[in-house]
């Protein structure tokens, strides 16, 4: 690999997807002119959720992708730190969607490292709006992509959240949001949940019901699964930094709420 | 008129040399955690010290928009291979190389050659995996194992710098060190005239951390 320099006039600037372009290696080139796609043949992820809290934002998502009917992966990652203060979570077509994970990641960071300066929070929503507009024709062609971003704003100290649709649609959500195919239901739990100024502990169940909530009517996705030990990953964005719980917190987490759901059961039912 | 190569040559390195020995100097070195990159910098915007990767920090010091361009030249070479290949793939070694070509072909082909010397800092994951690359306007690259001094009156600084400070120094050692052996005798620098980072062993991924503003003021102190 040479030393990539330009003219000042050819010059890509801080963006990574720019330099790409600029030597042919931009990501969707591959993709040109493909048929559409029958989804039964890549995995799909679905359902994550984000919750803004009083201290910053929750994010969470679900394990399992599917292939049409087929369960493909049961403990696949679907939440990602974006950078320090940022984290992405994403639906749809796994292989493609991941991908847009790795370059929006990438993007942040060349931008920061060649800037010495890092992206607004609102230039980091923007960049993947452009990302998931860029998808467009893979969208059409049945590769659907639609993720969630959020952040903490250091400038306006404050976590924040923002939801996308399949063209590039950014629309910035004031309390929580919620894609892919359990989101209905996901997002039923945390809007009957949801109360202003939650702590984080408090968002971290709201979530993590949500995600139950979902899985139980939603085939595609997973919920706890107990007896390997796989659970939702949580992860947190404050003022600290993006922090990705670990498995026994939510663990600890989903028995305390199953505890309650178990308790309801019997509660309802006095005959038993 | 003929002139031999001999001439040309050292008429070259004299210009490039006479352009780095106006700039202000700047210090590599490894200490206990790992990297220290310490550089006299009179401003807080026109960065000489940088992040090009994980683990991979970067000095210039000289003609600021020619060693810039080549900081930015590392960082996307760094970014575009740590992208198609791994991000542990990405190395000093073979970036310093890249920097070397680069300087020699400006030094042997371009009318005017870079006035620019550069130090490439990596951290190793175990101490004695630190390493720290000086490359010199004509392409020379040397592979240090402990420190380095790039700028105006290197010889001096080094001399100063080799008294006071070892390899396994703490980090207020090292940058004690460093900050004295860059003022000489007659000066003292205070945290505004300076750009420290370093790359550390405790930090996560990224290890490269500026030291600045009130905690570069207690490290001097």
């Amino acid at each position: 690999m040479n030393l990539p320099l330009f003219r000042p006039e050819d010059d890509p600037g801080p963006s990574f997807l720019g330099l790409l372009g600029h030597l042919g290696l931009g990501p969707t080139e591959f993709f040109r002119g493909a048929a559409g796609v029958d989804p039964g043949l890549s995995p799909h992820a679905t359902t994550v959720v984000a919750v803004r809290h009083s201290e910053g934002v929750i994010m969470a998502g679900d394990r399992r992708a599917t292939s049409g009917n087929f369960i493909s992966h049961r403990s696949i990652e679907k939440v990602f730190p974006a950078d320090r203060h940022s984290g992405v979570a994403i639906s749809g077509t796994a292989g493609i969607a991941m991908e847009m994970v790795r370059l929006f990641q990438l993007q942040l960071e060349h931008y920061e490292k060649v800037e010495g300066k890092a992206l607004s929070l609102d230039g980091k929503a923007n960049q993947l709006s452009q990302m998931v507009r860029a998808n467009l024709p893979l969208a059409m062609q049945g590769l659907v992509v639609v993720p969630l971003f959020a952040g903490y704003d250091h400038r306006h100290d404050t976590g924040r959240l923002f939801q996308y649709d399949v063209t590039g649609g950014r629309y910035e959500e004031r309390d929580h949001a919620a894609t892919g195919s359990g989101m209905l239901h996901a997002s039923t739990v945390v809007k009957l949940r949801y109360r202003e100024d939650m702590t984080e502990d408090e968002a971290v169940d709201v979530v993590v019901e949500a995600l139950f909530q979902a899985a139980d009517e939603d085939s595609a996705t997973g919920g706890p699964d107990l007896i390997r030990g796989i659970y939702p990953v949580v992860a947190s964005i404050t003022a600290a930094g993006f922090e990705r719980f670990d498995d026994q917190r939510v663990a600890d987490r989903t028995t305390a709420l199953l505890d309650t759901l178990i308790g309801n059961q019997i509660g309802g039912h006095p005959s038993s | 008129m003929y002139v031999s190569p001999e001439q040309i040559m050292k008429d070259k390195a004299d210009f490039a040399r006479k352009g780095i020995a106006r700039g202000r100097a700047a210090i590599g070195c490894t200490f206990a955690d790992g990297v220290l990159l310490c550089a006299e910098n009179p401003s807080n915007t026109l960065r000489k010290v940088s992040e090009i990767y994980d683990r991979i920090g970067f000095v210039g010091v000289g003609r600021y928009n020619e060693f810039d361009s080549l900081r930015k030249g590392g960082v996307r070479h760094a970014d575009l291979k740590g992208y198609t290949y791994s991000r542990e793939d990405v190395d000093a070694r073979s970036l310093a190389n890249l920097y070397a070509e680069t300087l020699g072909g400006y030094f042997t082909h371009e009318p005017k050659p870079l006035e620019i010397e550069m130090l490439v800092g990596e951290m190793g994951e175990e101490p004695d995996g630190d390493q720290l690359f000086h490359l010199l306007y004509d392409g020379t690259v040397m592979d240090m194992r402990t420190f380095a001094v790039i700028g105006g009156e290197a010889d001096a600084i080094r001399g100063r710098f080799e008294e006071t400070w070892s390899r396994d120094s703490a980090l207020t050692v090292a940058i004690g060190a460093a900050v004295t052996a860059l003022a000489g005798p007659e000066r003292r620098l205070s945290a505004d005239d300076l750009e420290v980072a370093v790359l550390a062993r405790p930090n996560s991924r990224r290890a490269f951390r500026r030291i600045e503003g009130d905690e570069l003021d207690g490290l001097l102190a």
